[in-house]
């Protein structure tokens, strides 16, 4: 993904350059151990995350300061969607959950400041959180119910001779499901960011910079949004295989 | 002269690819559209029901995102 596009113009870059994993010093070839922007936007992530709950919340003030009552937002948003969807039984896998969210919320918005890395754009990154929750997820089925975890592709309500079709369909769809999960959201971050640079290009034109301009704009109004709700997505359906785990009967 | 045919086929692979956006955004109006006309006859039962709206608009989109992927690798990766 290199951009041979460099050598056209001073303004003229390729939209998929702002992907490319560096090395934080030097010029190095990128080893498993060396220091990347990924690296370090994770790392800014993990302490906005610490500066929101562990700072903010330490007044533990009755009346929360401003901070405090984000943090309690986020919190209680996330808790009542844990228990609506698992039901009581699943408020004990909460702190996972939650930490995905949060996780995944910070590092989508500190990627939308100009000139920084976005992690979760990468399908390495986001892969390793969709199968960590499909694993989990399996092997807690397993775990709590045994071999009767596998009736969640056996339909017993369908009639006889459709069962096994439904059965491979939705063994294929069961293992589908992190693949989908993680390319998500990555997909939709990628392709944002992709976007807002394709029109950053055009704006170099002068004809039509100012709409492009204004383009940009708008589409950033819209990554916003996409943001916060391809990291709720990403929580919610963290919830409902969860679900399927905890209660396979249904 | 192979290598314009191939690239050719790449960008025209791509393209195609990319109709499939167009039908996840097909899809992803569909849901929202019948997600408001069921909530405007029964706005009470709406705001309980906004977790499934998600749920089916992520559904549909993930489909149109694996289109583009198509597309990018065709693009960039082939």
């Amino acid at each position: 993904m290199a951009g041979e596009a460099h050598s056209e113009g001073g303004l003229v870059f390729h939209p998929m350059d702002q992907f490319i994993v560096k090395p934080l010093f030097g010029q190095g070839p990128v080893e498993w151990y060396t220091p990347t922007n990924v690296t370090l936007w994770m790392a800014l992530a993990v302490l906005c995350i610490i500066a929101l709950f562990v700072l903010g919340t330490r007044g533990r003030a009755v009346i929360p300061s401003r901070v405090q009552s984000v943090a309690e937002l986020a919190y209680g948003f996330i808790y009542k969607m844990v228990e609506d969807i698992c039901g009581h039984d699943g408020v004990k896998y909460f702190p996972k959950i939650f930490t995905l969210f949060v996780f995944i919320i910070f590092t989508n918005y500190l990627g939308l400041i100009p000139m920084s890395f976005t992690p979760t754009s990468h399908i390495a990154v986001t892969a390793v959180l969709g199968f960590g929750v499909f694993f989990a997820v399996t092997l807690l089925g397993f775990y709590k119910h045994g071999t009767h975890f596998l009736g969640l592709f056996w339909m017993s309500d369908a009639p006889l001779i459709l069962r096994p079709i439904i059965a491979i369909i939705e063994v294929i769809s069961y293992f589908v499901r992190p693949v989908s999960h993680s390319i998500r959201l990555a997909g939709n971050i990628m392709a944002g960011h992709a976007v807002i640079k394709v029109f950053a290009g055009f704006a170099a034109i002068a004809a039509i910079s100012p709409v492009s301009i204004f383009a940009i704009v708008a589409i950033y109004g819209l990554e916003v949004l996409v943001s916060f709700i391809q990291a709720y997505v990403f929580t919610i359906l963290t919830c409902v295989y969860l679900r399927d785990a905890l209660h396979p009967g249904h | 002269m192979e290598g314009d045919i191939a690239s050719m086929g790449q960008f025209i692979g791509a393209g195609l690819a990319a109709i499939g956006s167009g039908a996840a955004a097909i899809g992803v109006g569909h849901v929202a559209g019948n997600f408001l006309a069921g909530a405007l006859r029964n706005p009470s039962a709406a705001g309980s029901q906004t977790a499934t709206l998600f749920i089916g608009l992520a559904f549909a989109e993930a489909l149109g995102i694996f289109a583009f992927l198509v597309a990018l690798l065709l693009m960039f990766a082939v």
